[in-house]
C-alpha cells in the first residue's frame, strides 16, 4: 500500500478487495489540481480552464438562440426562451414582483454559470464540479452580497437601509434587543457566508460520494465476489449520477432564488 | 499526477485568489453579454410577439364584431323586405278589387249608354216612321177620296186641315182603344 496520497490515484493502484490491501478513499487532494499552464503570475489549472470554457459554452449558446431572436422562434431558440422564462418569470417575478426587471440579468447570469460549473461534474473527461472549488461560489457570493447591500441603501437611505437590515417590523419592541443583533451578524455577514458555503459543500459532497463509489468499484474488482460488490457499487454510482444532475439544477436554482429574496428584501421601503 | 507537490492540503473551505477572479471575470462577462446584449434583443422579440398575438386577437374581435353587426343589418334589411313585399301584396289585392269595381260600374254604364241609345233611335225611327206614313197615308187617302167624290181636293189649306182631323179622330180613336183595352 502506497501511503502517500499525493503521488497516487487510486484507479492507478494495484489494490484490490482480498488482496491484503485496504481501501484508499478519495480525499481533499481530489479537489486540489496542479497548474496546468502559466499565463503571466496566474497558473491556470484545471477548474480555472472548465470555469472559462463553460462561460464561453453559455454565452455561445445563448448567442446563437437569442442574438437574432425571431418572433416565430426556431428550436435553439424556443430551448433557450424556456430556460430564460423559468428564470425571469419562476425566479425574478415570482420572488422580487414589478420590480425585477432590473435584477433579471443579474439573476439570468447567476443561474446559468452555477449551473455550467455544477454541470462539469457529469460531462466527460471534465468530469468536475467547478462549484466544489470554494473559490467560485465566494465569488459569485460576493457579488450577490455587493448588490443587495448597494440596493439596501440606495432604496432606504444609510439610516432605512440599516433599519432595513436589522430592524424587523411589526415585533414588540423587547424582542428588538435580541433580534437586532442576530439579524445584524445574518444579513450582513452570514448570507454571504453560507450562500457560498452551501453551493460549495453540496457539489463536494456530491463529487466525493460518486468518487467514492467509482474508485470502490475500482477496488472491488478481481475476484468472483468482489466482482458482485463491485457491481453494486457501479450501480449506485449510476444512481448517485442521476441524483446529482437532479442536485446540480437544484442548487443553481436555490442559489438564484435566495439571491432573488435578498433582492426583494432589500427592495421592502422602510415602514 | 495530478496533485500538488506539498503534503498538506489547504483547507477547501479557503478559496485562492486566483480562482476567485477567474470566477469573477467570467461572470462579469456573462453578465455584460446578457445584460447589453442577448436580453434585451430577446425581450424585444418577445414583446413583438406579445402584440402580434394580442394584436391578431383584437382584430379577430374586430371581424367577428363586424360580422355581427352586418349580420343584424341583414336581418334588419330582409324584414323590412319582408314587411315591403306584404305591404305590396296588400296593396295589390286592394288596387285589384278598386279595378275590377270600376270596370263593372264602367261596363254596367256602357250598357245603359248602349240601351238608351238604342231606345233613342227606336224612337226617332218611329217618328220618322210615323210622319212619313201620315203624309203618304194622307196623300193616299186624298188621292183616292178625290178619285171617289170627283170633287177637286187640291185646295191644300183645305186639304190638310180635313186630313189632320181625320188623322186626329183616328189617333184618339187608337188611343181610346188602346185605354179601353
Amino acid at each position: 500500500m502506497s501511503a502517500d496520497p499525493t503521488q497516487v490515484l487510486a484507479f492507478e493502484t494495484d489494490c484490490h478487495l482480498f488482496k491484503g490491501c485496504g481501501f484508499e478513499g478519495p480525499s481533499v487532494w481530489s479537489f486540489i489540481f496542479e497548474p496546468i499552464a502559466t499565463v503571466g503570475p496566474v497558473e491556470i489549472n484545471k477548474p480555472m480552464l472548465l470555469a472559462v470554457i463553460g462561460s464561453i459554452l453559455i454565452m455561445g449558446f445563448f448567442w446563437l438562440a437569442f442574438a437574432k431572436p425571431k418572433v416565430v422562434p426556431g428550436k435553439t431558440q424556443m430551448v433557450a426562451e424556456v430556460l430564460y422564462d423559468f428564470v425571469r418569470r419562476g425566479i425574478g417575478r415570482e420572488v422580487i414582483g414589478k420590480k425585477a426587471e432590473p435584477f433579471i440579468p443579474l439573476l439570468v447570469s447567476l443561474f446559468f454559470f452555477v449551473w455550467m460549473l455544477n454541470l462539469w461534474a457529469l460531462i466527460p473527461l471534465a468530469q468536475f464540479p467547478v462549484s466544489s472549488v470554494i473559490a467560485f461560489p465566494a465569488g459569485l457570493a460576493i457579488v450577490v452580497w455587493v448588490t443587495y447591500m448597494t440596493v439596501t441603501f440606495k432604496t432606504n437611505g444609510f439610516v432605512g437601509g440599516i433599519r432595513n437590515l436589522c430592524v424587523p417590523a411589526g415585533l414588540p419592541k423587547p424582542i428588538y434587543f435580541i433580534l437586532t443583533p442576530i439579524e445584524f451578524v445574518s444579513n450582513i455577514f452570514v448570507r454571504p457566508f453560507t450562500l457560498a458555503v452551501r453551493l460549495f459543500a453540496n457539489m463536494f459532497a456530491g463529487h466525493v460520494l460518486i468518487l467514492i463509489f467509482t474508485t470502490a468499484t475500482w477496488y472491488m474488482l478481481g475476484t468472483l465476489l468482489g466482482t458482485v460488490y463491485a457491481t453494486a457499487s457501479f450501480a449506485l454510482t449510476l444512481v448517485l449520477t442521476v441524483f446529482e444532475m437532479f442536485i446540480q439544477a437544484l442548487q443553481a436554482y436555490v442559489f438564484t432564488v435566495l439571491t432573488a429574496t435578498y433582492l426583494s428584501q432589500a427592495l421592502e421601503e422602510a415602514h | 499526477m495530478m496533485y500538488l507537490a506539498s503534503t498538506e492540503p489547504q483547507s477547501p473551505l479557503l478559496p485562492v485568489w486566483p480562482e476567485v477572479v477567474i470566477g469573477l471575470i467570467c461572470f462579469g462577462i456573462i453578465y455584460f453579454v446578457f445584460a447589453k446584449k442577448l436580453l434585451p434583443a430577446i425581450n424585444k422579440a418577445l414583446d413583438e410577439r406579445h402584440a402580434a398575438i394580442e394584436g391578431g386577437i383584437e382584430k379577430a374581435e374586430a371581424a367577428q364584431i363586424e360580422a355581427q353587426s352586418v349580420l343584424e343589418q341583414y336581418k334588419a334589411q330582409l324584414a323590412e323586405a319582408r314587411h315591403e313585399a306584404a305591404r305590396l301584396r296588400q296593396e295589390a289585392t286592394e288596387q285589384g278589387t278598386a279595378i275590377i269595381q270600376e270596370m263593372k260600374a264602367e261596363g254596367q254604364r256602357q250598357r245603359e249608354e248602349i240601351i238608351a241609345a238604342g231606345h233613342a233611335q227606336i224612337e226617332a225611327d218611329r217618328k220618322a216612321a210615323a210622319s212619313s206614313l201620315r203624309q203618304d197615308v194622307g196623300k193616299l187617302a186624298t188621292d183616292l177620296a178625290g178619285k171617289l167624290v170627283g170633287e177637286s181636293l187640291e185646295d191644300s189649306a183645305r186639304q190638310s186641315r180635313t186630313i189632320d182631323r181625320f188623322l186626329d179622330e183616328l189617333e184618339d180613336g187608337a188611343v181610346k182603344a188602346e185605354a179601353s183595352r
